[in-house]
């Protein structure tokens, strides 16, 4: 039998690129550029790694986003996943955290599953937090934060590099993993799959297809809520000196002065 | 006045410095409830009390080892039916923020993760943050359901606050769905008798410019002269001079000490990301227009091999 992987995928602006807050104070995404998280690079280079030792298994990237989060699904599809899915709705704008995860949950469950792969966050909102919340709406094992995974007769095995501890964790299919920048470096796609992804079939839903109303999302619905976004002042111009053999000393004498030592 | 539950961080009952500063943080909402899960509340309980606690709800069980997150979930949960807080605070480690996300949707309720402050608001409290690489700080509220939110390291200085600190049992049952993920076997780190890299007051961090494993000692030297914990760029971690545990970043730890050191690191956003909130920021590094030195203030255009062992030596030697 087929195996059936989703992996979310987020779209995000350019971490790189001078990011703001729009006056709804939710993220302007017409300033900066966006692209495909680049977190979630690892999720779907550990998907392809997966369907490359099994028998048979089908990958689905589902992004849930606004019209441009599509050009993150083809990066995906480019990368070698066989076909999307984009959540799109005016109403989605400003949707947080638990609603996102509402959103994710039901188009997992409408594409049907056995695998459901996510990075380990975000690099916008780097809550970190998508995957858990995953595996509660869903009600399947939380196999999270892998720095190596494998797949085995219906059987996920992974390591959980922690602060204190390194962890060797084991679940059944169905669950929800996530998968750290250590786990391997992504692979850039051909020019033949870059051509191959603009064939790949890619779903587009909306809210109503989900069965979700429109106040349990977007930013009337949501559990939180932004009160005030700051930009943050500039650093005052600190001291910067030259070292011509007393560097070393002069910084003793700052840090002295400041009692640091 | 209400009660706010703190989810307790420890090891077997030594309790870390990030729940006393929940602790702390959580008086200024109401009154700290603390949960603590697994061995040595005895130990534990003291310690809480001290800084506040009026009562220590304790629970024990092997599930809690056995298994990923979810049996603490389930525990948490019956302290927040036990109890019907105002709020629940837990620490902003990776598994003090998959605890929140669970129990969040469990009891429908929002969440904010990596706040850098608390206070009240009229209408609940009100959480900092610090996002986009600390480019922005935000303020927001939870707006449905009781607040849940976790709190980064070196967002308060713990205060004593003397309570009761009541130790009473909590009734925990782990639901058969909460053992969907095994934990097969565990091993544990060696520790490095430096402080922890979240908690520490002052961190030193070593990037490319270290220029090999050989040389890290170089910074563990000035580290260990200041009472240090070390940190270590991707770029370190990634060519195995040091273990990925002392990476500092977006995608490693976020630290925000009183004195961050930065030898041999260009500032790249990702680095910048886990320690722009650093009160004081230094760099040594050869290359005058790295963009580290944007962020100092105070910094040492140089050769690393020269500056660092001679501010060691002078360290040293002013600390006598
Ligand atoms: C600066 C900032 C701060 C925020 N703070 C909060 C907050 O405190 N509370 C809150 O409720 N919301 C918050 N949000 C909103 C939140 O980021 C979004 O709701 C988001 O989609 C879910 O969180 P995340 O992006 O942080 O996901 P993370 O939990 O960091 O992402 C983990 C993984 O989940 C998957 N994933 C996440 N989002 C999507 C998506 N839209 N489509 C497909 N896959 C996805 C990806 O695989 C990703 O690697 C914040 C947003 C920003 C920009
Ligand atoms: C998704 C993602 C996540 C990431 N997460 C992180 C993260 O968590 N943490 C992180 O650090 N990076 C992260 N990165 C990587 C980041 O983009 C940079 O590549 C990295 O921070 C560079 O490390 P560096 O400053 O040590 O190296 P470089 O950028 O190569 O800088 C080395 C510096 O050392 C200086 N130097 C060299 N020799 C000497 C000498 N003898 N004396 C003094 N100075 C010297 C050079 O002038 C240079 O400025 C991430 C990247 C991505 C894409």
């Amino acid at each position: 039998m087929s195996l059936r992987i989703v992996v979310c995928v987020k779209y995000v602006p350019d971490a790189t690129g001078d990011r703001h807050f729009a006056e709804d104070l939710t993220v302007d995404r017409d300033d900066v550029d966006g692209l495909l998280s680049e977190l979630d690079e690892y999720a779907v280079e550990q998907a392809l790694q997966i369907k490359e030792a099994a028998d048979d298994a089908e990958i689905t990237v589902l992004t849930v986003g606004p019209e441009d989060a599509s050009d993150a699904l083809r990066k995906a599809l480019s990368m070698g996943a066989d076909k999307g899915v984009h959540v799109e709705d005016d109403d989605l704008h400003g949707t947080d955290a638990l609603g996102t995860s509402l959103v994710l949950a039901k188009a997992i469950e409408k594409t049907g599953y056995d695998l459901v792969v996510c990075g380990m966050a975000s690099t916008d909102g780097s809550m970190g937090v998508l995957p858990a919340l995953l595996a509660e709406r869903l009600n399947v094992p939380q196999v999270t934060q892998l720095s190596a995974v494998s797949v085995e007769n219906g059987v996920v095995k992974g390591r959980r590099d922690g602060d204190t501890a390194s962890e060797q964790l084991e679940a059944s299919l169905p669950a929800v993993v996530s998968v750290t920048d250590q786990s391997g470096e992504a692979r850039y796609p051909s020019f033949k799959g870059i051509m191959a992804a603009k064939k790949k079939p890619v779903e587009t839903l909306d809210l109503e297809d989900l069965e979700i109303e429109a106040d349990e999302v977007g930013l009337e619905g949501a559990w939180t809520k932004v009160e005030d976004a700051a930009e943050r002042p500039a650093r005052t111009a600190g001291t910067v000196v030259k070292d011509e053999g007393e560097g070393g000393k002069q910084l003793a004498e700052y840090l002295a002065g400041q009692k640091f030592i | 006045m209400a009660e706010v539950l703190v989810y307790v961080d420890h090891v077997d009952g030594a309790v870390r410095k990030p729940t006393l500063e929940l602790l702390t943080l959580a008086r200024r909402i109401g009154e700290p409830v603390a949960v603590h899960l697994g061995a040595g509340a005895d130990t534990a309980a003291p310690v809480l009390a001290e800084h506040g606690a009026v009562k220590v709800l304790t629970a024990d069980a092997p599930e809690f080892t056995e298994y990923l997150v979810a049996p603490k979930v389930d525990a948490l949960q019956a302290a927040y039916e036990a109890v019907s807080p105002a709020a629940v605070l837990l620490p902003s480690s990776v598994e003090g923020k998959e605890i929140a996300a669970r129990l969040a949707v469990r009891i429908g309720s929002g969440i904010i993760t990596d706040a850098v402050d608390l206070e009240a608001g009229d209408e609940g409290p009100v959480a900092t943050q610090s996002v986009f690489a600390a480019s922005f700080t935000t303020k927001s509220r939870v707006s449905k359901g009781t607040p849940v939110i976790t709190v980064k390291p070196n967002s308060a200085a713990p205060e004593a606050a003397p309570a009761a600190g009541t130790v009473e049992q909590l009734a925990v049952t782990v639901a058969d769905s909460s053992k969907g993920t095994k934990i097969v076997s565990r091993t544990p780190r060696e520790s490095t008798g430096r402080p922890e890299l979240t908690e520490a007051a002052i961190v030193v961090s070593g990037g490319r410019g270290v220029n090999g494993a050989e040389n890290f000692p170089l910074i563990e030297a000035l580290a260990d002269s200041l009472g240090a914990a070390v940190g270590a760029s991707r770029a370190a971690v990634d060519a195995g001079w040091y273990p990925h545990t002392n990476q500092v970043g977006q995608t490693g730890k976020s630290v925000s000490p009183q004195l961050y050191i930065a030898a041999g690191i260009s500032g790249a956003i990702q680095h910048r990301a886990g320690m722009q909130t650093s009160k004081t920021i230094v760099a040594i590094n050869k290359d005058a227009e790295a963009p580290i030195f944007d962020l100092v203030d105070y910094g040492v255009v140089g050769d690393l091999f020269d500056v660092v062992p001679a501010l060691t030596e002078e360290v040293k030697s002013r600390k006598g």
